[in-house]
This record gives structure tokens, sequence and C-alpha cells, in this order.
């Protein structure tokens, strides 16, 4: 349902990704793994648009998508939650659901604040608070939720897990897990392998802005050299 | 000063107040969502008075002729917002920021000359409010019911954009892109049209505010920048995007200076003191305070640089040996120039001259420096008086010359010194609060400086009388002191600011004590702004408070943005530029202001970078094509 191909992308003149292809399907977390710098938050951000490629093609749900506003592919149902959180500190827990709200669409699960409240009980006691008042932890699973609130078909996210604690990023595994029976595509970036594991099905390795090794999970266990090339400190 | 007096003063300064606040409450507003500095708000101000007297004279003086013409104005100057936001602004969103105010700033002058054309030169006074035109007796005085009408409004608009912006999707939104916007668009919001809509509502209010003013107030064709600097010190000192605090500044400036006239002039231990002289500076000695005390203003927040907006600035070069052998050529043609050019010529390439440092001394604190100045015309202005009063009390022209920069310097240390501890668009009010505060100064003070008539009979010395003769001095002065400003780019100093400018954080942690730097930066431009407007006024032999106004600055901004501002040579070319164009075209039409407006506009949408910046980028394009 998301494909990228042959993608390129830079920040200014630096050259960032190189000739990427990547896909993702209904109901699949598919995970982008690499050291830090390795182009994977710049990934993410081509398929957003946030970042414009200068070559390739990016479709999503049967449509190309690399020309298009980044709320016009948000519109489509591709959620995207950030790296660095970036909640609406000074809006309440509830605006900040607010803003992510789109009408429901066909083909993918229906969020509502209650909801949501259902999958972060942390969040439910602080609705009208404002952003800046919560704890990090909160505010990674408020980022979530605010995204879910545009009842994405697919949905990206940048290292889920960093910065937390050990109990949180448990609570993000299942989050996570629980989008995918709700038949959501998940395309995650982690440098995280131990999270990798715990959620997902398939994984790309990114090195240097290319994409260095393709495979399932269970194959990149059985990969010793693979792993100690591309992903050990 | 009786305490019913003080009592009407109050109910006065209030009344004020609520028009001053639904404009700053639009550009705040503005500012907020889009990141633009509305310099054209003032002049939708003035289009909201104007249209609203023509609309009263169409519609008729009754009741429901007179507000359906206060609203029928400010709902046209909303469209007029809009419109001008989708067909032009909408372009520059991804130029750099300073762009964006060049191309408000062309806004202001070709407004200016539409409400010239449409409406003539003349001060019209519009008719009372039907109803409304009685007065009401207060503590055995007399209020007009006009202005307790007024003093409603301000709260009542208050509570409506607080439902708006609190309790509605449209507000929820507003508020989150003001905060993150290319978050809100990841999230699915058209910050398109959410950006048309606060155009649209900005404005708005800049037009109802200046509709509801015409039973108090004569429609002026001075009023758009008048508006301007008091819209600015209310949101600077309420705090950029915040509406309660932009009601609460309106309210302390609006009564301050209705304080100051009602107080006149008062003698305190043989001193006589004028208040109401005091009410062009007192909202700038306010902000100025306020600035220094709560640097985000009284309700303000910090402000980090909005996300998805901050642009890297590209490294500033060493000039190429080919660039320096054009500095050499083009110094050797200024220098032969007066053996084959008339006398015309000289005098127009003198001004280029000077203006070409005044630019360069900007450019030194706005680009390498990051310390964007819209009151630089101060230590220009500082300067130019400084050598025309030395001059007058006897020290020969050569001595005053030499002198003058140094109390422009002296003026630039000790003004930046509040300057440097800002940064932003705060920083660049601050410096607009103090050159309005010197230029009211020098307006006031006839003993001195001669106030609004300025100093004359300021003629150079017998050898330097000659066309010629000057024109070299001024090219030694100004072109020397050009090359130092560029030497000290590329001296450790310079290199320290643009590090400050930068990162400032991580200059400071290796050892740059950046707002040291700064402040001799700011100081060593003044210094430089102050040497142009020393050769400047003895170039006219005459010095008005003109040359440290308001517009005085803006030229100086509009020549370093011409030009390109992270180019090296840019200021110059825009200097050269600007002083030709403005010469040329006012001597060839009355309209000249719309018609330089409109050159600006058309450079800005085709040149973003500038003139030097895209002659550079023309340059290395076929270099580079050459090579491939």
């Amino acid at each position: 349902m998301l494909e990228m191909k042959d993608v390129s992308s830079a920040y200014g003149r630096a050259h960032i990704l190189y000739d990427l292809s990547l896909s993702a399907n209904r109901g699949e977390v598919v995970v982008l793994l690499g050291r830090n710098g390795a182009g994977k938050s710049t990934t993410l951000k081509t398929l957003i648009g946030l970042v414009r490629p200068l070559a390739g093609e990016i479709s999503f749900d049967g449509r190309r998508i690399e020309r298009l506003e980044p709320y016009e592919i948000a519109r489509l149902g591709l959620g995207y939650v950030p790296e660095e959180r970036r909640i609406f500190t000074d809006l309440s827990v509830m605006d900040n659901l607010e803003v992510g709200r789109q009408a429901p669409r066909t083909g993918a699960p229906r969020w509502t604040p209650e909801k949501l409240f259902e999958l972060f009980p942390n969040l439910a006691d602080m609705r009208e608070r404002r952003g800046a008042h919560i704890s990090g932890g909160e505010q990674q699973m408020l980022t979530i939720a605010r995204t879910l609130m545009g009842n994405p078909s697919a949905i990206l996210l940048d290292e889920p897990s960093e910065g937390l604690a050990p109990v949180i990023v448990e609570q993000m595994a299942r989050t996570i897990l629980e989008l995918k029976q709700e038949g959501l595509c998940v395309l995650l970036s982690e440098q995280n392998l131990h999270f990798a594991n715990l959620v997902a099905d398939r994984a790309y390795i990114i090195e240097k802005g290319h994409i260095r090794y393709q495979g399932t999970m269970t194959e990149l266990a059985a990969n010793a050299q693979v792993r100690a090339t591309y992903l050990s400190v | 000063m009786s305490l019913s007096a003080i009592f009407v003063q109050l109910l006065n300064g209030l009344a004020s107040a609520s028009s001053l606040f639904l404009v700053a409450a639009g550009l705040s507003l503005i500012f907020g969502v889009t990141r633009i500095v509305n310099f054209a708000h003032g002049s939708l101000y003035m289009l909201g008075v104007y249209t609203a007297y023509s609309l009263v004279k169409t519609f008729g003086g009754g009741i429901l002729g007179f507000w359906g013409a206060v609203l029928a104005a400010g709902l046209i100057v909303g469209v007029f917002g809009a419109l001008v936001e989708r067909l032009l602004l909408r372009r520059l969103y991804r130029a750099p920021e300073l762009l964006q105010l060049l191309a408000t700033f062309a806004l202001v002058l070709i407004i200016r000359d539409f409400a010239l054309w449409a409406w003539g030169p003349e001060d019209l006074l519009g008719p009372r409010a039907p109803g409304l035109d009685g007065a009401v007796g207060i503590a055995g005085r007399r209020v007009p019911e006009y202005d307790l009408l007024l003093i409603a409004l301000g709260p009542v608009v208050l509570g409506l954009l607080w439902l708006l912006l609190t309790r509605t999707r449209w507000g929820t939104l507003v508020r989150a892109a003001t905060e993150d916007r290319e978050m809100a668009g990841a999230l699915g919001v058209n910050q398109s049209w959410l950006f048309t809509s606060v155009f649209a509502l900005g404005a708005f209010l800049a037009g109802l505010g200046g509709a509801i003013q015409i039973p108090r107030e004569p429609a002026v064709l001075t009023m758009d920048l008048s508006i301007l600097a008091d819209v600015f010190v209310v949101v600077v000192v309420g705090g950029m995007g915040s509406i309660p605090g932009a009601f609460l500044a309106a309210v302390i400036i609006g009564v301050l200076k209705a304080m100051c006239i009602g107080i006149g002039n008062v003698s305190a231990f043989g001193i006589d003191f004028s208040f109401s002289k005091l009410t062009l500076v007192v909202e700038f000695i306010v902000m100025a305070v306020v600035l220094v005390i709560r640097p985000w203003g009284l309700l303000g927040r910090s402000q980090g640089i909005p996300r998805g907006a901050a642009s890297v600035e590209p490294p500033l070069h060493l000039p190429s040996p080919a660039l320096l052998k054009g500095f050499a050529a083009a110094l050797l043609a200024l220098a032969l120039l007066p053996l084959v050019s008339d006398r015309y010529t000289l005098v127009l390439l003198t001004d280029i001259l000077v203006f070409a440092l005044f630019a360069v001394s900007l450019h030194f604190i706005m680009g390498p420096a990051g310390m964007h100045s819209f009151g630089h015309a101060a230590y220009f202005g500082l300067g130019a008086y400084a050598a025309a009063l030395l001059f007058k009390h006897a020290l020969p022209m050569e001595l005053a010359l030499l002198l003058a920069p140094f109390a422009a310097g002296l003026g630039a240390l000790a003004f930046g010194w509040f300057c440097v501890r800002l940064s932003g668009v705060y920083l660049a009010m601050l410096t607009l609060a103090f050159a309005q505060i010197a230029w009211s100064v020098v307006y006031q003070w006839d003993a001195f400086t001669g106030g609004s008539n300025g100093l004359v009979g300021v003629w150079p010395a017998q050898w330097l009388a000659g066309k010629t003769a000057f024109y070299y001095l001024a090219l030694a002065l100004c072109a020397g002191g050009i090359l130092i400003l560029w030497r000290i780019l590329y001296s450790p100093f310079g290199y320290a600011l643009r590090a400050g400018r930068d990162s400032p954080l991580r200059a400071d942690a290796i050892g740059i004590d950046v707002r040291r730097q700064q402040w001799l930066g700011f100081a060593l431009a003044g210094l430089f702004a102050g040497l142009a407007g020393a050769v400047y006024a003895f170039s006219k032999g005459s010095i008005s408070p003109d040359s440290l106004s308001i517009p005085r600055s803006v030229d100086g901004l509009v020549m370093v943005l011409m030009g390109g501002i992270q180019t090296l040579t840019g200021a110059v070319a825009g200097a050269a530029v600007f002083t030709w164009l403005q010469d040329t075209i006012s001597r060839q039409t009355e309209f000249w202001r719309a018609l330089l407006g409109g050159i600006i506009l058309f450079l800005v949408l085709v040149f973003p970078q500038g003139i030097a910046g895209f002659l550079r980028e023309r340059w290395e394009a076929r270099a580079g094509g050459s090579k491939g």
C-alpha cells in the first residue's frame, strides 16, 4: 500500500538518500533500521512530503504522492509521528487531538478521543492539561494519538522508543501491535533492534542513504554478519 | 491638574486604546501564524479610515448608514487583505523572512499613493456618529458619548477573539499553526487557507480599527506609518502573538499618551518640563523599559525559532580574485569619473556613495551578525547632527567630520547595550524604538537641533567646496569605510559574529562572548553609519530630522534586502539601485512611491535572493556548466 521506488532526497546541497526503494503492506509492521544519520528520518519525512524528493516515485494507496504537499498526503490517510514529538505545548491534550482530527475514511479504523483514551489510559486523566505540562512518555503517546485522530490507513513512526523508560517502551510495542491488528500499515524507524524484534514483520537496513539489506525479522535474526556490519555500535 | 481632569483623560486614553487594540490584535494574529511582520498593517488601517469616510458619504449619515459604512469598510479591507495574501505574500513563504518584510513595505508605498490618488492630499474629517454625537456629564466634565462606546468596544472584541481562538476548530488550528506550522501541515491542516483566513481577519480588524476612528480623527496620508509605530509598540509590549497582552499594552499606552497631553507643562524645582512633548516618545520609553525587564513582552512567552522556518545561512565566501579585480576596476572607474561626468551625476554619485556606506554598515549587523535593525537611521542621523553641531560650534569642518562618527558610535554603544539583550523581531522593534526616541528629541529640541527645520549652513571647508573635490572626499571616506567593514568580516571578530548568529549556544560554549561581540559589532556599525551621515550633512549643507526618521531606516532595509542580505556586495548594489531609482522616478511622476513600490515587488518576486545574489547564482551556474 506504501511504496518508494528509486527515491533520492537532499537537504540543500547535502545528498541524503540514494535510489531508495521500499514497500509496506496493509496489516504489516515494517522497520527501517540504521545508525544515527543513516537517513531513516529523512526517508519518513520524504514519504510525508516534508522533504521533497529529487527523483523517484512514491505511491500510497494506489496514488502517486511525491509531488503533493504534506497536508494533502496526510489527508489521503498517511499518518506521520515525528521523532521529536512536536506536540503543541500551548494546547490542551484535547486540543492537540482536535488538530489531528479528520473525517472518517472507509477501509481504515475510525478513532475518537474516547477510543484513544482506552488505548492510552494515562492521557484520559489529563484532557485539559496543557501539552507542556505532561511527561515525556505521555507526550509520546499524545503524538501517536493525535496522528490517529486523522483515521490513517498507514502510519509512519520515527523512532517511537527513543528516550522512553523501559515500561513505556513495552506499552509502545503493545500499541503498535494493536494498530497492526486494526489493519494499519506501520512503517517505523528504529536503532533499537530489540524493540524492532518485538513488533516488526520485516526489516530494511539503511546506511549512508542506501538500502543495504532487506528481509523478514527471522532472516535478520539468522544473519549475524549483517547485524554486525550495519547495526552494532 | 484636578482629579476630574485626570479622570477625563483616562477615559479619553481608554477610547483610543480600543482602536489601537483592534489594529494590534490583527498584527499579532498575522505575525503569530505566518511569521510575517506586516509593515502594511498601518496602511490597512489607513484604508479603513478612508474607505469608511467615503462610504459614510455614500450611505448617508443615519445610524444604519454610519455603522453600515464602518462595518463595510472593515470587510472591504479584510477582503483586500485576503487578496494580498493570496496573490502576493503566498509566493514568498519559502523566501527568507526579511524579503516578506520588504514586500509588505512595497505595499505601504503603493497603498499610500493609491490613497493620494483616490482621496487627495487634504485631511478629511468624517462626520460625528449619529445618535452618539452628544456628550455625557461625568465628574462635572463632558465626555463624548462616542468615546464611551469605544471604551466598551475594546473588551467586547477581546472577548470575541478569545472565544474564536479557544472555542472553535479554526481557533485551535490557528493556535497550533502559531506554534508549529510544519507539524500542523503534516497532520492534514491546509496552511494555505489558514494563512489566508488569518490575514483576512487581521486586515478586517485593522480596517475596523481605522473605520471607528473617523468621528475622532481626520484621515491623513501619513497615518499609515504613525499608527504602525504605535501598533508595533503595543504588540511588542504586550508580547508578540498574545491577544490579551495586546489589549493590556494598548490600554497602558493609550492612557499614558492621553495623560501626557492632559498634564501639559509642569514646572518643578525651577525646571519647565513639557509632558505634551513627551507624547511622541512615551510609548517608546515604555517599550524600551518593558523589553529590558521582560524581553518577551508583558504577557508573551519566550519564542524559540519557529519550526520549519529556520533557514541555514550560506557561508560568506572570501571574495574571489575575479571579484577583487572587479572591486579595483570599479574604484578606478569611480576615481576617473569626474573627468567625464557632469555636476549632476557627481552629486547623485556622492549620494550613492553615502548610502552605500550606510547600507553596508546596516548589512554588517543584519547579515553576518544576524541582528535585524529597523532603526539604523538613528546612527546616520546622530553622525549628521553631530557633524553639523560641532561645525556650528566653531570646530573646523575637517575636525567635525572626524569626530562626528564617534558621537554616533557612542550612541550605538549606549542603545546597543539594550538591543543585544534581545533577538529576532524584538530586537528589531527595540532598535526602532530607540530611533524614534532619537528622532523626537531632535525634532523637539528647537534651541539645540533646530527642531523640525533642522540646521542649515553646514558647508564644507573651502578646499572641498567644489562638487568634484567633495566627490573625492566622499569616495575616499565611504569606499574606505566599506572596505574596512568588509575586511573586519573576514577577521576573527567577523567569524565570531557569524558564529553567534548561527548558533549562539555553541558559540558561547567555545568561549565566544556572543553578547559582547554583538555589542561591539552594533557600535561599529553605528560608527560607520555616523560617518555616512556626517558626509551627507556636508554634502547637502543642511540637515533635518528626516535623516533619522523611520522612513530613512526603512530605506536602509530596502537597500540591504534588495541587494541580497547574504552576499558581501549586495548592500552596495542595493544602495546604488535604490538611490538612483528614487532620484530618477521622483522627478518623473507625482506617484513615485507607487512606482518604487511596484519595482520593489517585481524585484522581490523575480530575484528573491537579491540583485547580487542573483548575479552570483548566474555566475556559478555558468562556471559550473562550463566545467561539467
